[in-house]
């Protein structure tokens, strides 16, 4: 269970990540994510809280850090009506499953919810209305469920020599 | 699996056939995430070794194929200080550890290199460790850029996954006028579309007017769907491909089957006329802040630099060269050129553009990005305003946070060095004829 953080279309990555905190550790970039929407958002979200955007969630730039930031703050899903594309990619590699969802905006920000990443359905606590997401191909969710390309590949690797 | 497949008979664009036989299977939909085996993998100084190494120590392995493998130096080249040989050190001694034979130091851009050598062939799938990486799909590659943990992930296993992406197809009829090029198309795609207009779609460029380019001309429009924001650019081959490939090294194969089908679906379609095109400039901070040069400001310019991966390649440095030859650069200006690669140096000398760029007073530098993005000699000082014929003029790219970058051809950059001021080639050129 975990609480819906909503924000609008066009999230970009100098507000999940921004460029003035990037030489410093991911943990204090973390801290000032999303602030340029929610000032509240960093310091107040919880391990298994869902953000949930609108369009082209994640525009911008390739840097890996925007999706980190919010696997760093425990983000256990980002759900949007779409994907900037290489965000999408970095997400997955990073073990933040991201997943695409046409009724996105229907979702209320504050609500607690449910999410089944295999099925790619979340529940929203109080009304039990479900709302479908694209769910993440089995591949991904072996990235995801490992923690992102690196320890999944980890795992493959040493489970290969073992 | 019935073996009467119904599914390769749908229509097909040429990337998803590209994506398919890298997958291994008949048809990708859109949207349909596969697992690819990779042609080749591309790193950079940058972005490579030094980025990837320690990922792959933690996997404990090395790189799946060395063959398959191309490491190139261009970023940090010459070492201008310790930090910058330090990298460079890190990265000879990575590539000499694991065997990678297609290893170029110093001798150019990356994505100038990687062609020059004959690496890309019609049909591969390819990752590059840079953003730039959609040059490739100019020779018929369906070659893409990746960020580090992605490399790393690609170079220790020879494969990658892909959400297949749509293809927007850009269709360009008619003859470009004198004076105008391949940059001056980009440059009004980014003004029109946008930089996000190629939403990571494939970015497919067609029409007799794309047709009648050169293949270093194709690549700088490959080169520039990542201003587009597309995943790659690409370009069905042709003769022109595969003579080029072939001269290179290379080898063309069965370049004639990699077309798309001509009812493929499209996520768009943009039609535009080459012949009404003229000289495009683009103003700080972006390259979608382009437009007619007539619209251009006409301030002193302190610095002309014809360089990067999309700005001086042997076509380039001719079309400066025809602007330049019996003049001088204006002593209010300065005009550098850094060859995009050691290669193209010495065709230049060869052909004698060189010595016309040196006698009307430009500086030669290192063939490498340099002043691109603010790695090498040429940077800018506080306010100043520079013209390039490179990819990108984001805020304080080439130099101080205050400095100004206007985009250009290699055309407008040498007449602007002439003038000191913007100022557009086709008077010079007609002058010349
Ligand atoms: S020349 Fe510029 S755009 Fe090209 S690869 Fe180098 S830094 Fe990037």
């Amino acid at each position: 269970m975990g609480r819906i953080w909503t924000f609008g279309d066009n999230v970009d990555t100098d507000l999940l990540a921004p460029g003035v905190y990037m030489k410093g550790p991911i943990e204090e970039l973390a801290a000032h994510c999303l602030e340029g929407l929610n000032p509240d958002f960093a310091a107040s979200v919880r391990p298994g809280d869902i953000v949930v955007g609108g369009k082209n969630f994640g525009m911008g730039s390739s840097r890996e850090q925007a999706a980190q930031a919010l696997k760093t703050l425990g983000v256990a899903a980002v759900l949007a009506r779409s994907f900037a594309g290489i965000f999408y990619r970095n997400a997955f590699n990073l073990g933040l499953p991201a997943l695409v969802c046409d009724d996105a905006s229907t979702l209320e920000d504050g609500a607690l919810a449910d999410l089944d990443l295999a099925l790619g359905r979340l529940t929203v606590a109080e009304t039990g209305v479900v709302v479908a997401c694209d769910a993440a191909p089995p591949h991904l969710q072996a990235i995801v469920a490992a923690g992102g390309l690196i320890p999944y590949l980890e795992v493959k690797f040493k489970g290969a020599a073992a | 699996m019935s073996v009467f497949s119904t599914e390769s008979a749908q229509p097909q664009t040429l990337a998803q056939k590209i994506v398919a036989r890298a997958a291994g299977v008949d048809h990708v939909a859109p949207g349909e995430i596969v697992t690819c085996k990779i042609n080749l993998a591309m790193i950079h100084d940058s972005g490579g070794p030094r980025r990837v190494k320690p990922l792959l120590e933690r996997l404990g392995v090395g790189v799946w194929d060395p063959d398959k493998v191309v490491v190139v130096s261009d970023h940090y080249v010459p070492a201008v200080d310790q930090e910058s040989a330090g990298i460079l050190k890190l990265t000879r001694d990575w590539v000499r550890g694991q065997a990678i034979k297609s290893f170029y130091d110093q001798q150019g851009i990356c994505h100038v290199v990687l062609p020059e050598r004959g690496h890309l062939a019609p049909g591969h799938f390819v990752v590059g460790g840079d953003s730039h990486s959609p040059t490739g799909g100019a020779f018929g590659c369906f070659m893409f850029g990746v960020g580090a943990t992605d490399m790393a992930g690609a170079l220790a296993t020879g494969e990658t996954w892909l959400r297949m992406p749509e293809t927007i197809l850009i269709n360009w009829t008619g003859a470009l006028g004198d004076g105008v090029s391949a940059k001056d198309i980009m440059l009004r795609l980014c003004r029109e579309l946008g930089m996000d207009g190629g939403d990571y779609q494939v970015v497919q460029y067609a029409g007799d007017t794309i047709a009648a380019l050169s293949m270093t001309e194709r690549m700088t429009l490959c080169n520039m769907a990542a201003e587009l924001g597309g995943i790659t650019g690409l370009i069905a081959p042709d003769e022109v491909t595969a003579t080029h490939i072939d001269k290179a090294g290379g080898d063309p194969g069965d370049w004639a089957k990699w077309r798309g089908d001509d009812d493929a679906p499209l996520r768009a379609r943009f039609d535009f006329d080459a012949g009404s095109l003229g000289p495009q400039v683009a103003a700080p901070h972006s390259p979608a802040n382009a437009g007619d040069i007539a619209d251009a400001d006409r301030d002193a310019i302190d610095q002309c630099y014809i360089g990067a991966c999309t700005g001086a390649k042997l076509d380039d440095l001719q079309m400066a060269a025809r602007v330049l030859r019996g003049r001088t650069v204006a002593s209010t200006t300065r005009l550098m050129i850094a060859p995009a690669s050691t290669r193209i140096t010495a065709q230049a000398a060869a052909d004698g553009t060189l010595a016309t760029l040196t006698e009307a007073g430009a500086i030669l530098l290192p063939s490498g990005c340099g002043a691109c993005a603010g790695y090498g000699a040429g940077v800018l000082a506080e306010g100043e305003r520079c013209m390039a014929s490179t990819a990108r003029n984001f805020k304080g790219r080439m130099g101080a946070k205050s400095s100004f970058v206007y985009l250009g051809s290699p055309y407008t950059v040498a007449a602007t060095a002439v003038h000191g001021r913007i100022a557009d080639p086709r008077p010079l050129l007609a002058e010349s004829a």
